[in-house]
C-alpha cells in the first residue's frame, strides 16, 4: 500500500457488492455514517409527525381528533423516537463519518461491530411503533402509554406496548453501547502520529466522554426495564410496595441513566460547535484546555445529579439539598463553555453561512434552555415547575435547540465535504430563519402556560390555557413543515450542485479538510502526521 | 441577528394583541400560602438574574457579530501562542460569577425554602389524608372538628362538554362534585398516598406538590391565608383519565368550617345507615354512581373499551349468580369484583359505601342492556354483610 490514489482502491475492492447488499454488508465508516444519518432523518420526521398530531389535538380545548389513550401513546413514543432514533443516531452518524477523518484514521477500529451496531436500529424502531399497527388489527391496545419514562405502577398496568418498548430500548441500548466501544477504541488507538489527546479535535473529546457515559449508564437502564418486565410477567415485586418494593426506586434507576442521557445527546454537539465557530470566525478556538476540562466536569457531574428529576416524589432534606446544589454546580463548567464559545467569535473575522447561523442561534436558544435549567434546580420553585409545561419548554430548548439545531449546524457544515457539492445557501438560510422563529413561537408560550399551571401530558385543558396553546400549535406546524425544506436541501445537495473545494470553508481547520470532497471511499491509507 | 430582533418584537406584539381579550397570566397565579409566596419570590429573583445574564451575554455577542465581521473587512486578531494560563484565568471569571449566584445569592435562600417546605409538623393544627386513585381524589379528615369525614371528589364536567357537544363552562375540567374544604389560617399537614399508580396533588396557588405513591405515605402541608376556591390538577401521568382528575379546594373561615364539618358528619352518618331500598331507588342512585365512577372505562352504554376495559353489557360477571347456596358471595362474582377489584379494575370497598355499591351493582344488572336472571337486586345489607 504505497500509493493512496482513488483508482487503486477501486481495483482493490472490485468484489464490492452493489445494491442493497452493499448497505447490508458494508463495513465502511462512511457508508455506515450515511446510514445512521439517513435513519436519523427519517425517524426525525416520524417523531415530528407524531407530535404534530398532539399539537393539533391541543389546538383548542375539548377532544377533537383522538381519545386520551392514543394521545398518551403518541407523547411517549414521540420522545423515545426523538431521543433514541433521531438524536443519538445523528450523533453516531457524525462520529462514524468524521472521527476517522478528523483523527487521521483509515476507518473505525471495529468495522463489523459498527455494521451490526447500525443494523440493530431499524428493527428496534419497528418494535417501538409496531403496537400502533397491531392495534389496528385488534391485537393489544396500542403502544406504550406511560410517557417515555416508563414509571411504574402505570407501566406495570399497561398493555403489550410496554413490552414492545422494553425490548426496543434493550436493542437501542445495545446499539449505543456497541457504537461507544467502537468510538473509544478508535480514539485511543487510531490517532495519527503526533496527535496527542490534548491535540485532538474537540468533537473527538465530546464523543469520548459521551461514549464513557453511555457505557456507564445504558446497562442501568437495561437493568431497570428488565426488572419492570419481570414485575409485569413473572411475579416479582421490585416496584410494588405490596411485595416490599418501591415505585420510586424505578425513578432512581431510570434517571441514573436519564440525566446523563441529556449530556449524551449534547456532548457531541458541544464538540463540533467550537469547530464551526473557529471556522467561521477565522481564528482558533478559545480556551481549548478549559473546554476539555469543562466537558470532563460535566461528564462527571452528569452521573451524580439524577434525583432532581423527581424532587416532588419525596426525599429527605439532606438529599434534596445535595441534589439541588450539585445540579446548580453544572452551570459552572457550562458558563466556562459559553464564555469560550463567545470568546472564539470575539475579534474574529466572522461570516454567516448557514452552519454559522445555526451555531449562533444555537448558542442563544441553548442559553435559554440552560438558564431555565438553573431555575429548575431550586427545590422550592421546582414544586411549581415540575411536570408543568414550563419543563416541556425548558427541555425542548435544550434538546431541540441545543440538540437538533446543533445537529443541523453540523449537517450544513459537513454536507459539502460528504457529498462533494455545495448545498443551496439561500434555501439553507431560509431554513434557519423558519426553524429559529417557529421554534420560539412554539415554545415561548409553553413557558407561560406552564407557569399559569398547565400540567404536561394532558389531552385536554382548562379554558384559561387556550390562547397560548393555539399559538404554540401554529408555531409547531410551521416548524414541522419547515423541516421538509431541510429534507429537500439535503436531497438536492446529494444529487448535485456547485462543486465543493477540498477545504470547503475558507477558515476550516483540521485533517478532514485536507482530503478531497467527497473523500475517497478509503481515506488515510497512509497516516498523516500531526506536528 | 436582525431577524432575532424582529422575532422578539413580533412575538411581543402578538402576545399584546391577544392579551387584550384574554385573561391569561405571565407568571405564577396569585399565591395564597406562605410556601407559594416564597416560591414566587424565588422564581422572580431567579428570573431577574437569568434575564440580566442573558441580556448581557447577548449584547456582547451582538456587538461582536455586528463589528467583527468579514464583510466589514475586520481582520481576526493575530493568534498568539496559546497562553494557557491566561486563558484559564479568563475562563475562571464566568465560573466565579456563577459560583456566587448558585451558592450564595440563590443557594442560601433556597436552603431556607427547602427546610420550610419539608417541615410538615411544626405548628400544624390538623391532619388530612389524600388518596389518589384512577381518576379521582379521596379526602379523609383524621382529627379535629371534622374527624372521620371521608369522601370522594370526582370531575364534574360533563362528557358533552369534553366532546364539544355542549358549551364549555367557566371552570371546564377544573370543577368537582365534592371539593376539599379547609379552614383559613390553619397549617394543615397532608398525608399523601395512592391506591393504584402515581398521582400528584397540585394546586398552583398553594405552591406545594407531592407525588402520591401507592403503598407509601408522603407528607406536605398547606396553610391557606385567604378564603376562596382554588383549583388545580393531577400532574403525574396516571393513565387515560390523567387530564380528568382536578383538585378543588374551598378555603373557608374557621366558623364556617366547623359548621360544614357538623353538617357533613350528619350526612355521612345517614348515608352509612343501612336500610332496605326498592329496585327503583337502587336503579336511580346506581345510575348516578355508575356514570360518575365506572363510565370512564366501561362507558356510559356499558360497551367498555375492549380489550383493556371489558364490556358490562352481556358480561357473565354482571349477569351471573352472586350468592352461593350458603348465602355468601362467590369468588369472581359481580360483588367480589366491585368490592375487591382485579388487575386494572380497582377495589371499591374503601371508596364507595354499602348503599352505593348495592345501587351500582343493581344498576349494572338491570340496565346497560342486561337483565340478570339470578340475584337481580343487591341490597345494602348484603354488601354490609359481605364486608364482614
Amino acid at each position: 500500500m504505497s500509493t493512496t490514489t482513488v483508482a487503486h482502491h477501486d481495483e482493490h475492492h472490485d468484489d464490492h457488492p452493489t445494491g442493497i447488499m452493499r448497505w447490508l454488508t458494508t463495513t465502511n465508516h462512511k457508508d455506515i455514517g450515511t446510514m445512521y444519518l439517513t435513519f436519523s432523518l427519517v425517524m426525525f420526521l416520524v417523531g415530528g409527525s407524531m407530535i404534530l398530531g398532539i399539537r393539533a389535538e391541543l389546538f383548542k380545548p375539548g377532544l377533537q381528533l383522538m381519545n386520551p389513550e392514543f394521545f398518551n401513546q403518541l407523547i411517549g413514543v414521540h420522545a423515545l423516537i426523538m431521543i433514541f432514533a433521531a438524536l443519538m443516531p445523528a450523533a453516531t452518524g457524525f462520529a462514524n463519518w468524521m472521527l476517522p477523518l478528523q483523527i487521521g484514521a483509515p476507518d473505525m477500529a471495529l468495522p463489523r461491530l459498527n455494521n451490526w451496531g447500525f443494523w440493530i436500529l431499524p428493527p428496534s424502531a419497528i418494535l417501538l411503533t409496531l403496537p400502533f399497527t397491531l392495534a389496528l388489527f385488534g391485537v393489544g391496545d396500542g403502544a406504550l402509554a406511560t410517557g417515555w419514562t416508563f414509571y411504574p405502577p402505570l407501566s406495570v398496568q399497561g398493555g403489550i406496548g410496554v413490552d414492545f418498548a422494553i425490548f426496543a430500548v434493550h436493542l437501542l441500548g445495545i446499539s449505543s453501547v456497541l457504537g461507544s466501544i467502537n468510538i473509544i477504541v478508535t480514539i485511543y488507538n487510531m490517532r495519527a502520529p503526533g496527535m496527542t489527546l490534548m491535540k485532538m479535535p474537540m468533537f473527538a473529546w465530546g464523543w469520548l466522554i459521551t461514549a464513557f457515559l453511555l457505557i456507564a449508564t445504558i446497562p442501568v437502564l437495561a437493568g431497570a426495564v428488565t426488572m419492570l418486565l419481570t414485575d409485569r410477567h413473572f411475579g416479582t415485586h421490585f416496584f410494588d410496595a405490596a411485595g416490599g418494593g418501591d415505585p420510586i426506586m424505578f425513578q432512581h434507576l431510570f434517571w441514573f441513566f436519564g440525566h446523563p442521557e441529556v449530556y449524551i445527546l449534547l456532548l457531541p454537539v458541544w464538540g463540533f460547535i467550537p469547530q464551526i465557530l473557529q471556522t467561521f470566525s477565522r481564528k482558533p478556538m478559545y480556551g481549548y484546555k478549559a473546554q476539555v476540562y469543562s466537558l470532563w466536569a460535566i461528564g462527571a457531574l452528569a452521573v451524580v445529579v439524577w434525583a432532581h428529576h423527581f424532587f416532588t416524589a419525596g426525599m429527605p432534606v439532606p438529599a434534596l439539598l445535595y441534589f439541588m446544589y450539585s445540579t446548580m454546580a453544572i452551570s459552572l463548567p457550562l458558563a466556562v463553555l459559553f464564555y469560550c464559545w463567545i470568546r472564539t467569535m470575539w475579534k474574529g473575522s466572522m461570516s454567516f453561512e448557514t452552519p454559522m447561523l445555526f451555531t449562533v442561534g444555537w448558542i442563544i436558544l441553548f442559553g435559554i434552555g440552560g438558564l431555565t435549567g438553573l431555575v429548575l434546580a431550586d427545590v422550592a420553585a421546582d414544586a411549581q415547575y415540575h411536570n408543568s409545561y414550563f419543563v416541556v419548554a425548558h427541555f425542548h430548548y435544550t434538546l431541540f435547540a441545543g440538540g437538533i439545531m446543533g445537529i443541523m449546524a453540523g449537517v450544513y457544515y459537513w454536507l459539502p465535504k460528504m457529498t462533494g457539492h455545495m448545498y443551496n445557501e439561500k434555501l439553507g438560510k431560509t431554513h434557519f430563519w423558519l426553524t429559529a422563529i417557529s421554534f420560539n413561537v412554539t415554545f415561548i408560550p409553553q413557558f407561560f402556560v406552564g407557569l399559569a399551571g398547565m400540567p404536561r401530558r394532558i389531552p385536554d385543558y382548562a379554558l384559561q390555557f387556550a390562547e397560548f396553546n393555539m399559538i404554540s400549535t401554529v408555531g409547531a406546524f410551521v416548524l414541522g413543515l419547515s423541516q421538509l425544506l431541510f429534507v429537500y436541501i439535503i436531497i438536492s445537495c446529494v444529487k448535485g450542485g456547485k462543486k465543493a473545494t477540498d477545504k470547503v470553508w475558507e477558515g476550516a481547520q483540521g485533517l478532514e479538510w485536507t482530503l478531497s470532497s467527497p473523500p475517497p471511499y478509503h481515506s488515510f491509507t497512509e497516516q498523516p502526521v500531526v506536528k | 441577528m436582525q431577524g432575532m430582533k424582529k422575532l422578539g418584537v413580533g412575538a411581543v406584539a402578538l402576545f399584546l394583541s391577544l392579551s387584550a381579550r384574554a385573561d391569561f397570566t405571565w407568571n405564577f397565579p396569585e399565591p395564597v400560602t406562605p410556601m407559594a409566596l416564597d416560591t414566587l419570590h424565588v422564581h422572580n429573583k431567579f428570573m431577574l438574574i437569568t434575564a440580566v445574564i442573558f441580556v448581557a451575554v447577548l449584547a456582547i455577542m451582538i456587538y461582536s457579530i455586528v463589528t467583527h465581521r468579514q464583510s466589514k473587512g475586520y481582520k481576526p486578531v493575530a493568534d498568539k501562542a496559546p497562553s494557557t494560563a491566561v486563558e484559564i484565568f479568563w475562563t475562571l471569571i464566568p465560573f466565579a460569577i456563577l459560583l456566587l449566584i448558585d451558592f450564595v445569592i440563590m443557594g442560601i435562600p433556597a436552603y431556607h425554602s427547602v427546610v420550610m417546605m419539608e417541615d410538615t409538623r411544626d405548628q400544624s393544627t390538623m391532619v388530612i389524608k389524600i388518596t389518589g386513585s384512577q381518576w379521582r381524589w379521596q379526602y379523609e379528615y383524621l382529627d379535629g372538628d371534622a374527624k372521620g369525614i371521608k369522601f370522594v371528589s370526582n370531575l364534574a364536567t360533563t362528557n358533552d362538554q369534553m366532546h364539544n357537544a355542549a358549551d364549555k363552562g367557566e371552570h371546564y375540567l377544573l370543577e368537582v362534585d365534592n371539593p376539599l374544604v379547609l379552614p383559613v389560617g390553619e397549617k394543615v399537614r397532608i398525608l399523601m398516598t395512592a391506591s393504584d399508580v402515581l398521582h400528584n396533588w397540585w394546586v398552583p396557588q398553594f405552591g406545594s406538590s407531592r407525588v402520591a405513591v401507592p403503598g407509601f405515605i408522603r407528607e406536605t402541608w398547606v396553610q391557606v391565608e385567604k378564603a376562596g376556591v382554588y383549583r388545580g390538577q393531577c400532574k403525574e401521568l396516571c393513565g387515560k383519565g390523567h387530564g380528568y382528575m382536578p383538585v378543588v379546594v374551598n378555603a373557608v373561615s374557621k366558623e364556617e368550617f366547623a359548621q360544614w364539618a357538623t353538617k357533613k358528619q350528619g350526612e355521612q352518618q345517614a348515608a352509612n345507615d343501612v336500610k332496605e331500598m326498592t329496585k327503583d331507588e337502587l336503579l336511580a342512585q346506581g345510575k348516578v354512581v355508575y356514570e360518575k365512577n365506572c363510565a370512564v372505562c366501561h362507558q356510559v352504554t356499558g360497551a367498555g373499551l375492549p380489550p383493556a376495559f371489558p364490556a358490562l353489557t352481556g358480561s357473565k360477571i354482571a349477569t351471573g349468580a352472586i350468592f352461593g347456596a350458603d348465602g355468601k358471595y362467590q369468588k369472581d362474582s359481580h360483588l367480589d369484583r366491585v368490592l375487591n377489584g382485579k388487575g386494572v379494575m380497582p377495589a371499591w370497598k374503601a371508596t364507595l359505601n354499602d348503599t352505593e355499591i348495592a345501587a351500582v351493582i343493581t344498576y349494572e344488572r338491570n340496565a346497560l342492556g342486561n337483565t340478570a336472571a339470578v340475584d337481580a337486586i343487591v341490597q345494602p345489607a348484603q354488601v354490609k354483610a359481605a364486608r364482614e
